[in-house]
């Protein structure tokens, strides 16, 4: 896979006029001999695309669910090698394209070419750091682009529209709209703070814009997806995967009410 | 970027550069959320630092609420013992009982300039949660403050002055409790609350600007030494380095000085050997770590790594920027000391001097008394950061133990 495997994917939601669905999965989750059917059930539920969180010690964006499932994962001992092939086998059971999703200090301990070059090697479509605003993404940019994968950035209620614009420029392979101030993790309210954002977003660019964080009933899916290209859901997905006895079923039918709730 | 000219390893960074960056360190790693906070608080900040309005302010107060300048006076007992001239800078003495308040008043005035209503802090001695408590009932700021459980156990007392003070405390259980912890903690509370919040950080690390408004506001401590010294030289200049604070405060306005060599000194925990310490200079590697790159304590795949130390202030994986660059050029030397031997300097300086330094200032003590052979003769000026009051407790029942 590679960065065109998203560019075709939005184009393909803009022309059926509908909303990917993008579902976030922390690699080694429900556990490590469950994580790559976890995908395949997500896949075969509706999803578009995935989010392979690659577990972090320290993920600073993450509320108290990816959190603690960050710290089982690696307890349970995924690596970055680890998620890597994690990534590889869901790209290759369901063809969806996926990106490797982790945090500023793995990217360049390993260093950005070699991280992009073996996430382009498990067969990413493409890059999400949280921690990576524009004014450190240059050498994250050249990297991803050398390797022929994309790299997401980032646009917050806070941004204003001039660092908007700014974003736009460095042509992302689309835009994670933070859709609700704060870390990732389940909210109770529907509120219009994604949709200002989103218009804000639109009238500045044409790239793709998948909205997340804070985004986890398909209700609040649903308000959101005529002012989208894809949503991203995470907590409460992985939420489902901490806690239940059965979590595979549990998880595909939440994929499939949220991936409902958008077409 | 401003230069200025210096006769040693340097050149001394007065500003970071357009990135936030000193030399390879520092820089921006924050979610997109904080960024425009970031740029904001900048330019509040460069802004207020040449209002002649706001200086004075901030000078006023600490000196008629916080007591400055704090003393500076040779160490007679301590000398004699060692064989060293020991001059000590007395930051203990400064109002609730470290340099941590020159800091928190500074930022605090700075978040009413901003017109923002709330504060947070992370804390790990406590020290910092206390200024900050402090200068939030000053300033008549709600304020709320993230501390490791494990911390809040370790130092109890400064749990219940702050919330004397007016302040939550919000105990941290992710991780191992301690300070890296509480930062994180801290760092997702702003996520969410950016746009009524400031974040008074409370050592010089994190996103730019942080690292250079914590150092603006405590080089008070090396700009006043000098003055005191009256024209004297150091031969030497120590100070304990767990973020750096009060180190870089000291070292910044020596940095570069013909004569002076300055010393950091890290926390080498159990000994550097066992991998339980807090050397991110001495033992670490360069790495991002709370929106700075520096070196830090990490693996191979970049997964942060605990720090261990007696004293929780210097129980962190990582270290100021600066302190990083500082250690590159040459400008500074970073060394480190263990547990038991900063338990043996909080004991020396007690006997000898009637003071009870802070464990954290106990480590520059410590290190004066194991190298006092090489330093026969020479005047070193340790600066003992913070009072021990807070560590009573926990040394009672470590030595209890032996």
């Amino acid at each position: 896979m590679s960065r065109e495997s998203l560019d075709r994917l939005f184009a393909d939601v803009r022309r059926e006029g509908r909303t990917a669905f993008l579902p976030f999965m922390t690699a080694g989750l429900p556990s490590p001999g469950e994580t790559v059917e976890t995908f395949v059930a997500m896949a075969e539920a509706g999803a578009d695309a995935f989010e392979v969180g690659i577990p972090y010690s320290d993920p600073l964006m993450d509320g108290p669910t990816i959190q603690v499932a960050s710290q089982r994962a690696i307890e349970q001992g995924m690596t970055l090698g680890g998620g890597f092939e994690v990534l590889r086998r869901v790209v290759e059971a369901t063809g969806r394209p996926s990106l490797a999703m982790s945090y500023a200090n793995p990217v360049f301990r390993v260093g950005p070419h070699e991280f992009a070059r073996r996430a382009a090697d498990a067969g990413a479509a493409g890059l999400i750091v949280a921690d990576l605003p524009l004014e450190e993404a240059g050498p994250v940019i050249e990297a991803t682009e050398g390797a022929g994968i994309g790299l997401v950035l980032f646009a917050a209620p806070t941004t204003h529209d001039e660092r908007l614009a700014r974003i736009a420029a460095r042509d992302p392979v689309f835009i994670y709209g933070v859709a609700a101030m704060g870390v990732t993790g389940e909210r109770d309210e529907v509120s219009d703070v994604p949709r200002r954002l989103a218009e804000r977003i639109r009238a500045v660019t044409g790239t793709p814009l998948v909205m997340g964080v804070g985004i986890g009933t398909p209700e609040q899916a649903a308000a959101l997806a005529p002012h989208v290209d894809g949503i991203i859901v995470g907590s409460a997905l992985v939420r489902r995967a901490l806690a239940s006895d059965d979590p595979i079923p549990e998880i595909a039918s939440a994929t499939r009410a949220l991936a409902n709730a958008l077409s | 970027m401003t230069v200025t000219a210096a006769t040693g390893p340097g050149p001394r960074l007065d500003r970071p550069d357009e990135r936030g960056r000193f030399g390879d360190y520092g820089g921006m790693f924050a979610p997109e959320t904080l960024m425009p906070a970031l740029e904001e608080l900048a330019a509040e900040f460069a802004e207020a630092w040449i209002d002649p309005g706001f200086v004075s302010a901030f000078h006023d107060l600490l000196v008629s609420y916080t007591g400055r300048p704090t003393p500076l006076r040779s160490a007679d007992h301590l000398s004699q013992e060692l064989g060293v001239r020991v001059l000590l800078k007395r930051e203990d003495l400064a109002h609730t009982g470290a340099h941590k308040i020159n800091n928190a008043l500074g930022q605090a005035l700075l978040t009413n300039r901003m017109g923002k209503s709330r504060l947070i802090a992370e804390t790990g001695a406590g020290q910092h949660g206390v200024a900050t408590a402090t200068a939030a009932a000053y300033a008549g700021l709600e304020c709320l403050v993230y501390m490791g459980e494990k911390d809040i156990e370790r130092q109890a007392l400064n749990v219940q002055r702050m919330r004397m003070l007016g302040t939550d405390v919000v105990p941290v259980t992710s991780g191992a409790g301690t300070l890296k912890d509480a930062v994180n903690e801290a760092m997702r509370d702003w996520v969410r609350t950016v746009e009524t919040t400031h974040y008074i950080i409370g050592s010089v690390v994190g996103p730019h600007p942080f690292p250079w408004i914590v150092r603006e506001f405590q080089k008070v401590i090396g700009e006043e030494s000098i003055a005191q010294l009256e024209g004297e030289t150091p031969d030497v200049v120590v100070a304990c380095v767990g973020g750096g604070s009060n180190a870089i405060g000291m070292f910044y306005p020596f940095a570069g000085r013909e004569g002076v060599e300055l010393v950091g000194v890290e926390a080498a925990g159990h000994g550097i050997e066992t991998g339980r310490h807090g050397a991110s200079i001495g033992a670490g590697s360069p790495g991002i770590l709370h929106g700075a790159r520096t070196y830090m304590l990490q693996d191979d795949e970049g997964q942060v790594l605990e720090a261990h130390s007696i004293s929780a202030g210097l129980d962190y994986p990582g270290v100021g920027p600066e302190h990083a660059y500082y250690a590159d050029t040459g400008l500074a030397r970073y060394v480190s000391i263990t547990d038991e031997e900063a338990l043996g300097g909080v004991d020396l300086l007690s006997r000898a001097e009637g003071i009870i330094p802070a464990l954290e200032s106990a480590h520059a003590i410590a290190w004066v008394a194991r190298e006092a052979d090489a330093l026969r003769d020479r005047t070193v000026l340790i600066n003992l950061s913070g009072r021990g009051d807070k560590d009573v407790e926990m040394i009672a029942s470590k030595i209890g133990m032996r």
